[in-house]
């Protein structure tokens, strides 16, 4: 396997009291698009700007492209793009002035930034706005053009901070498209963070979630949904057309199913919790037993599931947090 | 896209420096605000004005043979009023503040605001460029200001009267400007100072308005009600107490910058000045009341000079410090 271009060990700030992130451990592979997810106040912003250097860790070190960041920022800067979450721009100057000031400061000479920020705002989407002030651009916009920024350096590691936020779902869309897109035509790194998982489940190779300064859970997300599947079990809800066959023979034929955990029969509706997928097989057996099936149901976990398991009930306060904490490491 | 590896390979031939692209933009993003617009109007007015008034009695001023200084036309230009508008040195001690607040007060507080913090200090610049860029930028434009302007008055004059400049004037009047620009570093760095401190620019702004009114207004009266209970009657006192006094309210005046530039200017645009505080009658028995060399006003001037240098850097120094610690995210 290759050698982690993000590597995180033991990160830990504290803001007084508060820990904001608490022993953070994390790997992130070159080429991979992260997906670092969590409640808002997590911490996810602070381990970024810790791994930029511009946020002094606590204890821990945190290592971005075989560089200290904390000791070795400017190196750092040189290789990761970073989108701020609440990105803005010098409102007098015009898109292609402000891409070109970031590109000089970058250290590329002015003909060659006036150049190459044309191609982002290509790139990006923006080539119509290129001569309009920042001062009028939308929500969206200014994100297009912060990726232009962040790509205009030929960084390593692109880091985004909420690129989502405040974008029209279209508009989200064609945005994570061109993260990916970008990220596989550069093998660039990418690391985003969000609360919106629905809206990074499909361009993360993995994701961690991230509640209350800890990491609680990393991997795929179909990791994650086979996990809390193994953990809260396959639940199917069968619906018979009327209580035509006997409850208890229902009972006793579907009891043969491996690894069942919960049968419920109320009415018309069957409840079956099993460890596996054993929804065809319990079909089979009720059409067997001469059942008349209206309806079949099988709970799948998606994204919903593991943003409602892991963080949902996790920001209300701290005694649930601690009690959701006990049920993650379960997991883990 | 496809060309995003030419460009990377660039950087390693011919960089560019990224203090100098700080600057850059930020003398770029001065020039064209209104603010600085204004400004400039505001000193180019008082500039032609009190230019004009002078030059109404410039006759009068170079033709008066009891004045020591009569042969120095050009820091007439400068100093002479026929008292219905203060001469320009006097204006500037008011104005140059005012020039220093406008283009500080915000410097640190906007980029804040804006989200422009995190993203400039996201590129691979040190933090201390930005503020450095932040300090140097305002110089550098309000220096070309007041040089270009004295360098159009002393043409002016060239070409309207025809006398030529004397050396020393030339020196004197670079002086003036140089003190002028370190006084408007001095309220430069202290707004920046407070554009650090405080998250709004309005109430950073209103903080150095509040600074600078104290410091021309108030503070006089202050020294004045503070040292008047402890005044002995003069009339019960030595001469050498008198003196002492004296000195000790002028010196306790000095605390403010607006004095030090005032002595600082009177004693360099008038070469006839030899003190800044008061002479006793031995100390003036066979002086010729005759203008000092350029070198001795300017020994005599230095203690304010330094005072000066010494204001701007500590509040320099210290928003060096507080920005180097302060968290950028709120």
């Amino acid at each position: 396997m290759k050698d982690p271009i993000i590597q995180l060990t033991g990160l830990t700030k504290n803001y007084g009291k508060i820990t904001a992130v608490d022993k953070l451990d994390l790997h992130i592979y070159p080429g991979e698009i992260f997906g670092l997810l969590g409640p808002n106040g997590a911490g996810k912003t602070t381990s970024i700007l810790m791994m930029l250097g511009l946020t002094e860790p606590t204890a821990g070190t945190a290592y971005v492209c075989g560089y200290d960041a904390t000791r070795n920022p400017i190196a750092v800067k040189r290789k990761v793009g970073y989108l701020p979450d609440n990105v803005g721009f010098y409102p007098d100057m015009t898109a292609l002035e402000n891409l070109c000031f970031v590109a000089e400061l970058n250290g590329l000479t002015k003909s060659y930034a006036q150049a190459s920020a044309k191609d982002m705002l290509h790139v990006v989407g923006l080539e119509r706005e290129m001569h309009k002030k920042t001062g009028a651009f939308s929500r969206g916009m200014k994100q297009r053009l912060g990726l232009a920024e962040v790509l205009i350096k030929a960084p390593e590691v692109a880091i985004l901070d909420e690129p989502t936020l405040g974008i029209d779902p279209k508009g989200v869309d064609e945005f994570l498209e061109l993260i990916k897109q970008l990220s596989r035509e550069h093998s660039l790194t990418v690391l985003l963070s969000s609360h919106h998982l629905h809206q990074v489940q499909r361009v993360c190779d993995r994701v961690g979630i991230f509640v209350g300064g800890k990491l609680l859970i990393e991997g795929s997300i179909e990791s994650l949904a086979h996990n809390l599947q193994q953990q809260q079990g396959v639940s199917t809800v069968i619906t018979l057309e009327q209580p035509s066959i006997d409850r208890a023979a229902i009972e006793q034929a579907l009891n043969v199913l491996p690894g069942i955990r919960k049968l419920v029969i109320a009415g018309q509706s069957i409840e079956l919790i099993t460890d596996s997928n054993t929804t065809a097989a319990a079909v089979r057996i009720l059409v067997n037993i001469g059942a008349d099936i209206v309806s079949v149901s099988r709970n799948d976990y998606q994204l919903d599931d593991i943003y409602n398991t892991f963080f949902e009930n996790s920001i209300t306060t701290n005694s649930v947090y601690e009690k959701s904490n006990g049920l993650f490491k379960r997991y883990q | 896209m496809k060309n995003l590896t030419v460009y990377s390979k660039d950087i390693n031939k011919q960089p560019s420096i990224p203090m100098q692209v700080l600057v850059r933009k930020e003398i770029a993003a001065h020039i064209r605000s209104w603010r600085f617009i204004i400004l400039i109007l505001l000193i180019v007015l008082t500039f032609g004005a009190s230019l004009y008034v002078s030059s109404i009695g410039l006759k009068d001023a170079v033709s008066n043979m009891r004045d020591p200084d009569q042969s120095f036309l050009y820091l007439k230009l400068l100093t002479t009023t026929d008292n219905s508008i203060p001469p320009f040195h006097i204006f500037l001690n008011f104005l140059a503040p005012l020039l220093g607040i406008a283009l500080g007060f915000d410097a640190v507080n906007a980029e804040y605001n804006n989200g422009t913090l995190t993203r400039l200090l996201a590129q691979p610049i040190y933090r201390d460029n930005l503020l450095f860029a932040k300090f140097l930028a305002p110089l550098v434009v309000v220096g070309t200001l007041f040089i270009a302007l004295v360098l159009l008055m002393i043409g002016g004059g060239l070409l309207g009267t025809g006398v030529r400049i004397e050396p020393q004037e030339l020196l004197r009047i670079l002086g003036f400007t140089l003190i002028t620009v370190l006084y408007v570093a001095f309220w430069l760095s202290l707004s920046i100072l407070l554009s650090i401190r405080f998250r709004q620019p309005a109430t950073s702004a209103l903080t150095a308005i509040g600074i600078w009114l104290f410091f021309t207004v108030f503070f006089p009266i202050l020294v004045n009600l503070a040292i008047r209970p402890f005044l002995p009657n003069p009339n019960y006192i030595s001469e050498q107490e008198y003196i002492g006094y004296n000195e000790l309210i002028l010196n306790l005046l000095r605390i403010s910058p607006s004095q030090l530039y005032t002595d600082a200017t009177t004693t360099l645009l008038m070469p006839s000045v030899r003190s800044l505080g008061p002479i006793a009658m031995e100390q003036m028995v066979g002086a010729i009341p005759s203008p000092l060399s350029f070198r001795e006003s300017f020994l005599m001037v230095w203690p304010q000079i330094s005072g000066l240098t010494a204001a701007m850097m500590i509040c320099f120094a210290w928003s060096y410090y507080i920005f180097m610690r302060r968290e950028i995210r709120s």
